[in-house]
């Protein structure tokens, strides 16, 4: 068959596999009923035309041809009821396993190309694409192998030269569609692609767009918009002239089929060796044979489509993992109480020649606060993300209490953690939910105080519904400083040993900035702190500061130096 | 909100959308002759043979046939041809009118920025994306099909009436029938659900996107398996809605067999005892028959044009809705100003909605051309929305704003953005080069230019050693670079251009102190002979070099209590 039934959707998804014995069954149940139906047909028009029979005569034959069309009707029915279904539930297993995999296993990972808005688009309207598979397509590719061969089987008891005929032409049209298949499902494969750029170029226009009216660029945006559209259709009717070409041989083929059939026949009727109803009725079935076959032709463009797609989410599903799960999850030591050591830790991102850290040493003591400072690109936020184990180093090893972070369960290690980004995301919801994020459990008191002390407060009472003002996607959108506020609110209610800013106060006016450096003082205390931050208020606090340098890191310590007890004459005053 | 849009709200902005566009008509004209053709020449084929095969159980010389049989293999060529032309040329419609449906929608919601923005880039790409695509289909799903289909109508009855006036009547009857019932049904079943279904996507994307964003974040606060649970809700909200329209489709698609076999059923009834009665001659039998049910192939796609009807019309009317929303215009006889570079706010009041607390309160502030100001305040001040306001992002409540002694709102938005330029905070980077993202300030900059304002922000050197330069890649949202690297990437952009005011918005935010106060130091220097009006929380970057230090404070400026501005200010305290 042109193209073969994706065999890993098949192969790893169990309603997949339903879906394909019912539809199944369903073409086999059809198959029979268009033989019956062109038999039943062609008896009536027969003694209808031939021998001058009444319609009392042929009551019962149009009774029966009556309950063959109600069958042949429910059948169509069930299946696109069934191939609907099918299609909606694997939609939605594919999505849940995109997610589980982005969300759970690796959240660091975006596939290569790394736009969200592609993958987002893949993963609800290219899994979509899916449903054209199951509905359409499939469906279609169970009637083209199931009929011709009832056909073949009922027209050689009818007529050996015609359905000799037929069994020859079926391989060809066959051949035609594998030839003509595999260049449309390259092209399809390229279409796909632009469509994801496409998807992922508008999304990115349209949140520029601000940006764009700020220079008076938009109408050259609008002609950059108007040739990747005209690119777009050109890539596109390419594709489509060639999966039509593959319908137009179809066609072709099925037409020269059907003359020959044709002819076979009239020759035979000519001559007497057979009766017009067995004519008629492998004239009626001459069509239905190559119809499917015709139909899975007309639907491969949509069928290229779905297997591109579904081979987009399977290749996020399949990109490695730069986490190594450890198979002895060992219960962590607290990071308050034990110090956490970087021994010659090296990272690299993929694909880049240039390491983001180089044989980097440090150490978080217990109950300490460590600055880290250094110029924009020095790796302090790929510090932050080793940290966490979001990434593991390429080289060397972070160790807290003298245990690997790999041989460590990985979520307890990770609740251990309160991580304030540079650009926190917004959950939509309320700000009281995304202020309780860590503690989804927190009381409405708790999570007024953590807002308090994170300075949210002011400008969250001027809100007309406070802490209950949903933000996020399609909401409120805060500033940036309230936005960095809202994460800092979340880290002081999350209550936990080790705490990771990564600049807190970057979007804050001074006196903010002077509230929060002395809460992340007093929040520090009794806990180990890692600060990422330029400004001089929060290096202030710091028991040690530690200075990155450009590409290559400094590996000393203490680099600024501060008197050991800022913080804590911070803390008492 | 999408539920409210009434049904002649959707009739309209369809009509709206379905007014073709320019030498659209000529194409739709051509691929509806095309369809229409290959549906004939496919009942032409199946009747020729039907009245070929009865005409040769006759057994009359072979050559009698041969005009038959001739006909027989043009039906099918022509058919085979016809189709292909058909297919190549509707889709061909449907693609341009995606490119122009696009721009057109892209250039309503441009004057909507930056407010459209905060409606959630989730939502407004599935919009757009989704919405859009959908409408595409129109021409190739609902009209084409519509008008195949009447023309079908009328010729398959008019061919049977000619062979038995009474088989023409019972043709004509049946297949309006279906022609009405289908669309109907299944379009009065899905309507609901393709009302829902569209939202519910945008729901999705947009919850996917923001998890896919702040995977990490969830991940630290052990919140992954929550919002993997609510993304699983929302996935089987939609399943449902889905499942609902697969019901109501192979509903509809049952209902298309039972009328199509009931319609060739009533067509045998009507003829056989015609035949019986030598009205119709016995070979023309299996011709109407088999033209029955070739006219029923053409009838019964109707049920999903139906469906793509309604589809579009929704959609069209969610892109109206948007479109609709009221936004900035430019005066009908716009002022011209020398440029000079003089901007003023008098008692300028905003607030963002009437029932909100106000941001700036009879706020007065003048920016000398060539002054350099620094603006500070407490966040959440409004200094961002004074710097929108100066590029008439927004219109003030009360009082005005005026450049060069001329109120913003008698300017063309273009001229105004050309002498003011704001670099925002949340200022974008596009996934594209350097270069065309510095090219932004000024389309016509000299990679020499590029390169000078570069090393204002003191990026020159780094982007030199890049194995690509000034065409290195910056990745979605500038992700491939540094936080202080994307912000001082946006500074160099914004001096690049020839306005002569700049307006940034914490122009040193993500930057360690000493890099902030030579960048700080930089600009001020690059801005000299142009007005600046910097807003920072940190003016002690500019080293005292600005002319004077505000602060807003209670929606009013302020010369700052500390200013402990050591410099010589070039003027007078306005």
């Amino acid at each position: 068959m042109a193209p073969p039934v994706d065999r890993r959707l098949l192969g790893e998804s169990a309603p997949a596999k339903t879906h394909l014995v019912v539809a199944g069954a369903l073409g086999t149940l059809s198959a029979v009923l268009i033989v019956a139906q062109a038999a039943l047909l062609a008896y009536v028009i027969d003694r209808a035309a031939m021998r001058r029979a009444t319609l009392g005569a042929l009551e019962g034959e149009l009774l029966a041809l009556a309950a063959v069309l109600c069958a042949r009707a429910l059948i169509d029915g069930g299946f696109e009821l069934s191939g609907r279904w099918g299609a909606a539930r694997i939609m939605s297993e594919l999505r849940g396993r995109l997610a589980g995999r982005l969300l759970l296993e690796n959240p660091e990972q975006r596939p290569s190309g790394a736009r969200t808005g592609e993958l987002a688009n893949t993963a609800v309207q290219g899994v979509e694409a899916l449903e054209a598979y199951f509905a359409g397509y499939l469906p279609q590719l169970v009637l083209a192998t199931v009929v011709p061969l009832a056909v073949i089987v009922w027209v050689t008891g009818a007529d050996p030269v015609a359905a000799g005929i037929l069994a020859l032409t079926v391989p060809l049209l066959v051949l035609f569609m594998v030839l003509i298949g595999r260049g449309a499902r390259a092209q399809a494969q390229a279409r796909w692609r632009t469509l994801g750029l496409l998807g992922a170029h508008f999304l990115d226009v349209v949140q520029g767009l601000a940006t764009l009216r700020a220079y008076n660029r938009e109408d050259a945006q609008e002609r950059t918009l108007a040739q990747v559209g005209e690119r777009y259709r050109g890539e596109t009717m390419a594709t489509l002239g060639t999966a039509f070409m593959s319908a137009l041989v179809l066609e072709l083929c099925a037409m020269i089929g059907t003359a020959l059939v044709a002819a076979t026949i009239g020759v035979q009727l000519v001559d007497g060796a057979l009766g017009l109803q067995a004519g008629l009725t492998v004239l009626l079935l001459a069509p239905e044979l190559y119809g499917p076959l015709r139909l899975v032709g007309q639907q491969f463009h949509a069928s290229a489509d779905a297997a591109t797609a579904s081979a987009r989410i399977f290749q996020t599903l399949d990109s490695p993992c730069a986490l190594h799960h450890a198979a002895g999850a060992l219960r962590p030591p607290s990071p308050a109480l034990s110090p956490v050591r970087f021994e010659a830790v090296s990272f690299r991102y993929p694909g880049r020649a240039e390491p983001a850290l180089e044989r980097l040493e440090l150490e978080l003591r217990a109950g300490a606060i460590t600055a880290i400072v250094g110029p924009s690109g020095a790796g302090k936020s790929t510090l932050a993300r080793l940290l966490m184990r979001l990434a593991d180093p390429t080289a060397g090893r972070i160790a807290c209490g003298g245990v690997d972070l790999r041989e460590l369960d990985l979520e307890a290690w990770r609740s251990q953690i309160a991580w304030v980004p540079q650009r926190p995301t917004l959950f939509s919801g309320t700000i009281a939910e995304n202020i309780a994020l860590c503690r989804p459990d927190a009381s409405a008191a708790e999570i007024r105080a953590a807002a308090v002390a994170a300075g949210a407060g002011d400008f969250v009472a001027a809100l007309p519904q406070g802490l209950r003002t949903p933000v996020g996607d399609g909401a409120r959108r805060l500033s940036a400083g309230q936005a960095q506020r809202v994460a800092l609110a979340r880290a002081f209610l999350a209550d936990r040993p080790l705490l990771l800013l990564d600049e807190p106060t970057a979007h804050l006016d001074e006196a903010s900035a002077r509230t929060i450096s002395e809460t992340v003082a007093r929040l520090a205390h009794g806990r180990t702190a890692l600060l990422i931050a330029h400004d001089p208020l929060l290096t202030e606090l710091a028991d040690h500061v530690h200075a990155l340098g450009v590409g290559q890191p400094e590996t000393s310590e203490s680099v600024l130096a501060r008197a050991p007890g800022a913080a804590a004459r911070l803390v008492g005053a | 909100m999408i539920g409210r849009i009434g049904r002649p709200a959707r009739a309209g902005a369809l009509a709206r959308v379905a007014r073709p566009g320019e030498g659209e008509l000529r194409k739709l004209a051509r691929s509806v002759a095309l369809a229409a053709g290959a549906a004939f020449a496919a009942g032409g084929l199946l009747a020729t043979s039907g009245y070929l095969i009865s005409r040769a159980a006759q057994r009359p010389p072979i050559l009698l046939l041969m005009v038959t049989i001739v006909s027989v293999r043009a039906f099918g060529l022509t058919r085979a041809v016809l189709r292909y032309g058909e297919r190549l040329s509707s889709h061909d419609l449907a693609l341009r009118q995606l490119g122009r449906l696009r721009l057109r929608f892209f250039r309503a919601v441009v004057p909507l920025a930056p407010g459209a923005g905060a409606r959630g880039s989730g939502e407004l790409l599935s919009r757009f994306v989704a919405d859009v695509d959908a409408v595409k289909d129109l021409y190739l799903r609902v009209v084409i099909p519509a008008l195949v289909a009447l023309l079908v109508l009328a010729g398959a009855s008019l061919a049977a009436w000619l062979m038995l006036p009474a088989a023409g009547l019972v043709l004509l009857g049946s297949l309006a029938l279906a022609t009405v019932a289908l669309p109907w049904l299944s379009g009065t079943v899905a309507s609901r659900t393709a009302r829902r279904q569209a939202p519910l996507r945008a729901r999705l994307t947009g919850e996917l996107i923001e998890t896919i964003d702040g995977a990490s974040e969830l991940a630290l606060a052990g919140r992954s398996h929550a919002y993997l649970e609510r993304l699983r809700r929302s996935d089987a909200q939609l399943a449902r809605v889905a499942r609902g329209d697969a019901l109501a489709s192979s509903a509809a698609a049952a209902a298309g067999g039972l009328l199509a076999g009931a319609g060739v059923l009533t067509l045998l009834c009507v003829a056989i005892p015609a035949v019986h009665a030598g009205l119709l001659s016995g070979v023309l039998l299996a011709a109407l028959v088999f033209l029955a049910l070739a006219a029923y192939d053409s009838i019964l796609p109707l049920s999903a044009a139906a469906r793509s009807l309604r589809v579009c019309a929704t959609a069209a009317a969610r892109l109206h809705e948007l479109a609709a929303q009221p936004a900035i215009a430019d005066p009908a006889v716009p002022r011209h100003v020398g440029g000079a570079g003089a901007l003023s706010l008098e008692h300028v009041c905003f607030r963002y909605a009437p029932e909100q607390p106000w941001v700036l309160e009879d706020l007065e502030l003048r920016l000398a051309p060539g002054e350099h100001v620094a603006l500070t305040g407490a966040s959440g001040a409004g200094k961002s929305t004074l710097g929108d306001l100066l590029v008439r992002f927004g219109d003030p409540v009360d009082g005005r704003v005026t450049l060069d002694g001329v109120d913003l709102r008698e300017l063309a938005q273009g001229e105004l953005r050309a002498h003011v330029a704001l670099c925002a905070q949340d200022c974008h980077l596009f996934n594209t080069t350097i270069r065309e993202n510095l090219l932004i300030g000024r389309r016509d900059a000299s990679d020499a230019e590029l390169l000078a304002a570069l090393a204002v922000v003191e990026l020159d050197g780094w982007a030199l050693a890049l194995p690509q330069g000034l065409d290195t890649l910056v990745g979605q949202n500038g992700e491939l670079v540094s936080g202080g690297q994307r912000r001082r990437l946006a500074l160099a952009r914004a001096l690049l251009s020839s306005a002569s005011v700049l307006i940034l918005d914490e122009p040193t935010a993500h930057l360690d102190a000493p890099l902030a106060r030579r960048v700080m130091r930089g600009v001020l220097a690059a801005c000299e002979g142009r007005a600046l009006l910097a807003i920072t929380h940190d003016p002690a970057a500019g080293g005292g070099r600005f002319d004077r230090v505000l602060e807003l404070r209670g929606g009013r400026v302020r010369i700052a209590a500390d200013e402990s501005s050591p410099g010589h200010p070039r003027t007078a305290c306005a």
